[in-house]
């Protein structure tokens, strides 16, 4: 089956983060196809290019990136929830005037017409808040 | 195409979630795609008239709400009973709405292809 994930919390703020990565890991592991994992209200801030967890805790970025590098998993943060929060891809950030590359490996910043065309191709959409 | 429902139960002002969802809403029915938009629980605050809260800084979402029209979204759904238990008649909301009872509530949400909560 064709699924396309959306993430929708922070992963420090309720295990919806978590959740979703068990249920990606799993399906990949099955044979299913994701089409996109989109990232979106405050889920954007699993792309942190610079989370720095402690060495005995659970990175869910790294994580992420990892899974992606794996299985060319196409990991999509909205670029309007994004900015709100400060998180910007260097290309906006100096179109912005301002520096930096926030966004971890594996992720890319696109719109919201990303989330409808995955919600489109897929057969099932889950949603992790 | 598909059939879309979104399902509003967040109260306006509880955080940037509800312009955030009505962002997704917008963008769509922009690309043409059918959607509906269910009220439910503290959701149905959003539609609640005489909001002003501009007053004390924050967007006025309910306006939002009002130009789902100019996006040929017209199918607006209220849980008669998450009116009721809020004080709330549908003479006090700026849209019209069409009411849906607590019982059909399953059957109603599994006529969409697509569904999504906050």
């Amino acid at each position: 089956m064709i699924f396309a994930i959306q993430i929708n919390s922070s992963p420090y703020h309720s295990n919806g983060g978590h959740a979703a990565y068990a249920f990606v890991a799993a399906a990949l592991a099955q044979g299913h196809q994701i089409f996109r994992v989109f990232f979106y209200h405050d889920g954007i801030y699993h792309a942190l290019r610079y989370t720095t967890p402690p060495d005995d805790e659970a990175d869910p970025t790294a994580r992420w990136s990892q899974l992606a590098a794996h299985h060319n998993l196409d990991l999509v943060v909205c670029i309007s929830a994004a900015q709100r929060r400060g998180l910007l891809c260097a290309d906006e950030a100096q179109h912005q005037g301002k520096l930096d590359n926030d966004v971890a490996d594996g992720f890319r910043i696109s719109g919201l017409g990303q989330w409808v065309e995955a919600t489109l191709v897929a057969e099932r959409l889950v949603i992790f808040g | 195409m598909k059939s879309y429902l979104f399902i509003i139960s967040k109260p306006p002002h509880s955080g940037i979630y509800v312009q955030e969802s009505l962002d997704i809403i917008l963008t769509t029915a922009a690309f043409e795609q059918a959607v509906s938009l269910l009220f439910l629980d503290d959701g149905v605050f959003n539609l609640k008239n005489r909001q002003n809260p501009n007053a004390s800084g924050l967007k006025d979402t309910a306006a939002i709400f009002d130009a789902l029209a100019l996006y040929d979204v017209n199918a607006l759904y209220i849980e008669s009973e998450s009116l009721q238990e809020r004080g709330l008649s549908p003479d006090a909301l700026c849209l019209p709405t069409q009411a849906i009872c607590r019982n059909q509530l399953s059957q109603f949400i599994g006529q969409f292809s697509v569904l999504v909560t906050q």
